[in-house]
């Protein structure tokens, strides 16, 4: 390759760069691949601590998470709510996010309400947010009632059944973490497992998940949803195909751009200075 | 937060748990505080006519926007703010500002992702194995990648985190107790 | 009225990611009123999620009369706007400050540094990993023949690296050698999985603007 077409190459542009990530991604909503993915074992290790809880125990699940963050975990969370309602557990609901409000509920009334037909205050609450991140964390331990007083729609927490003769962690059998980030997972690690007995199982984005896995290894961690893969792979478990199990598609494009990319560069760079180390 | 775990008398706990409590409030009115930051850095910009000063009024007419109604009528499924403004305007910016880092990255991979060193073609190899073990065809390409990929987020991967978190702890520490011994006090600001 | 407001959220996304193509008016109009919603959107659920459950209602139903003092708090956090009575903002600062930091020292002993180096408390060598190679022989047997002095010996290394008080030369540049090199394979796996995560992203909008809005796709 003549030393103009590689410094041309090293130097193109890099809205052709954009262009070919755009298309590699797009490309699968227009020609389906159908591609899914097979289960990894944090994945196994979610499914099967939730399929081992019997019916009627009561979960905690804080969903942590916002916008930015909802093309890899709303899939997470819907399938954590379906999950839990297929098994008919108990589900109490909470967000540590400020923008994570009006998302989680539209989640939980999509999957608790309207798929299963469960009935509020007694199958399942939603107490909304609290600010305060670890802090609520903590208090959650001492008293949950004192921290989350109401729900999120104002009725007092005294009024739920499901709150009935629940005071902190205790009476949960397991916490459910869906986790973009800060406060998440880590928080609840550090703050609630190991102060507080009640086995945590999470979800999380794909970039904190090298992180978790040192606390999956050392056993924090019951389970771990690795990213949209480990949702996709989850949605397979489940039997409840969802956005996950679709953007595998892209997400296998896109991965093989991406490696392309790091490839062809270095190749073009290698060559590049083979080329002037002759000249 | 500390002596809790030192005397487990009531009076200590009932002190620790109201403080937790009052931590919580204060910081909801902090997070208050900085969305009136906002709106007083750019308001005073859109009447002084600053730099760029007609998109801070945008930025003060969106605060607003959201503000009025949605204090007035709620911010639940249902209402005005959340089902419209909120469900149509802020999630699909919100996404798609984290989205367009994915094109960042693509550039980045290209131009800049460069294995002069080592060092450099581990963190390298190690990238480029994992990214081509994590998708569903990987089996097909050798059966045993997804295995090897487990095994390198599950042992190296989490050797290496480990350090980082066991370091990031020592110094999380020591910053904690220099901040409750007064050492620190850089959080007071300039005095 | 649906397609209405799903337009408008189809040219919100349009707008930002015009920025690729170049820094424009519409991309800037865009994040601005991204960020006054935001704003906004926290004032919102700061008033109904926590002043009205957590403070006004048990303070005026007469529940718990100290609320008095967090009320005066936050409300004293406003004086950092003032020159004169910016001090004051000192006060609910050090309330936060100093809960978190009482809450950091025993959250990160106990979580990230007691139980980690407890799972890394293991014997060195484990004869059942190389039983288990040959009876199955395959590359990822052979692998976990490595858990057991990786997660001991290699997390000495890993921690050796960041210990700068002695100089890293001769022996111990080996040691500091295998702890950069097991730290390149984290940020490694760190990297391919930052990637998987943008990538995820990215389909999801354009899964919005090709199916949900524009329907040309299923």
């Amino acid at each position: 390759m003549g030393q103009s077409t590689l410094q041309k190459m090293e130097k193109m542009d890099r809205r052709w760069v954009f262009l070919a990530m755009a298309i590699a991604v797009a490309f699968p909503l227009f020609f389906k691949l159908g591609l899914a993915p097979k289960t990894t074992p944090p994945v196994r290790a979610f499914y099967d601590y939730i399929e081992s809880l019997p019916e009627g125990s009561l979960v905690l699940c804080s969903m942590d998470y916002d916008p930015g963050s909802k093309a890899e975990l709303n899939p997470m969370c819907l399938s954590v709510l379906d999950h839990l309602m297929q098994r008919k557990l108990r589900v109490v609901v909470i967000t540590l996010w400020s923008t994570a409000p009006a998302m989680v509920e539209g989640n939980v009334n999509e999957v608790c309400r309207d798929k299963y037909g469960r009935l509020y205050g007694v199958d399942y609450a939603y107490l909304g947010l609290k600010e305060g991140r670890e802090a609520v964390m903590v208090a959650m331990g001492k008293s949950l009632r004192r921290t989350f007083p109401s729900d999120f729609y104002g009725t007092t927490v005294d009024s739920l059944p499901i709150m009935n003769g629940v005071e902190n962690y205790g009476q949960f059998d397991v916490l459910i973490n869906v986790s973009a980030g800060y406060p998440g997972t880590k928080e609840y690690v550090q703050y609630v497992t190991s102060r507080f007995d009640i086995p945590l199982l999470s979800g999380a984005s794909a970039v904190s998940v090298p992180e978790y896995s040192a606390y999956y290894q050392s056993g924090q961690l019951r389970g771990l949803l690795t990213g949209i893969t480990g949702a996709a792979e989850y949605e397979a478990l489940i039997n409840v195909p969802g956005l996950a199990i679709t953007a595998m598609d892209g997400q296998t494009m896109g991965h093989f751009v991406i490696i392309a990319f790091i490839l062809f560069g270095n190749i073009v760079y290698f060559m590049t200075r083979r080329n002037r180390g002759r000249s | 937060m500390i002596v809790q775990f030192f005397i487990p008398h009531p009076v200590v706990n009932d002190i620790a748990n109201r403080l937790q409590n009052w931590a919580i409030i204060v910081i909801s009115f902090s997070y208050v505080l900085g969305s009136a930051n906002i709106l007083r850095i750019n308001g005073e910009l859109v009447y002084r006519r600053g730099s760029g000063w007609p998109y801070k009024l945008v930025l003060v007419a969106a605060f607003f926007l959201m503000v009025i109604p949605g204090l007035l009528f709620g911010i639940k499924e249902g209402s005005w703010a959340n089902d419209r403004l909120f469900a149509y305007t802020y999630t699909p910016l919100a996404s798609t500002m984290y989205a367009s880092l994915a094109f960042f990255i693509a550039s980045a991979a290209f131009r800049a992702f460069r294995i002069r060193t080592w060092q450099a073609s581990v963190l390298a190899i190690t990238a480029l194995v994992v990214m081509l073990g994590r998708v569903p065809i990987s089996h097909l390409i050798w059966d045993e990648l997804p295995g090897i990929v487990d095994w390198i987020m599950n042992v190296p991967n989490t050797v290496a985190q480990r350090g980082i978190l066991i370091g990031a702890a020592l110094g999380a520490i020591a910053t904690g107790l220099k901040v409750i011994l007064g050492i620190e006090r850089s959080y007071l600001g300039r005095d | 009225m649906e397609f209405f407001w799903l337009s408008i959220a189809g040219l919100a996304t349009i707008a930002v990611l015009s920025f690729l193509y170049n820094d424009n008016p519409l991309y800037k109009i865009a994040e601005h009123f991204f960020v006054g919603i935001a704003a906004g959107y926290v004032v919102c659920t700061q008033f109904y999620n926590v002043f009205l459950p957590n403070l006004w209602q048990p303070l005026t139903s007469g529940t718990d009369y100290w609320l008095i003092v967090p009320l005066l708090l936050g409300f004293s956090l406003f004086t950092r706007f003032t020159q004169s009575l910016g001090w004051v903002s000192r006060w609910p600062m050090s309330v936060i400050i100093g809960t978190y930091a009482g809450l950091a020292v025993t959250g990160f002993a106990s979580g990230d540094m007691a139980l980690q180096i407890h799972a890394s408390l293991i014997p060195v060598f484990e004869p059942t990993a190389v039983t288990k190679f040959s009876t199955n022989p395959n590359v990822t047997n052979f692998l976990g023949i490595f858990d057991n002095p990786l997660f001991t010996i290699g997390l000495i290394c890993v921690l050796f690296y960041f210990f700068f008080s002695i100089e890293h030369k001769g022996g111990y540049r080996h040691v500091a050698l295998v702890g950069t090199t097991l730290l390149m394979i984290g940020f490694g796996a760190g990297y391919g999985y930052t990637v998987m995560t943008r990538i995820a992203l990215l389909f999801d909008r354009f899964y919005f603007l090709f199916v949900d809005w524009l329907k040309v796709a299923s």
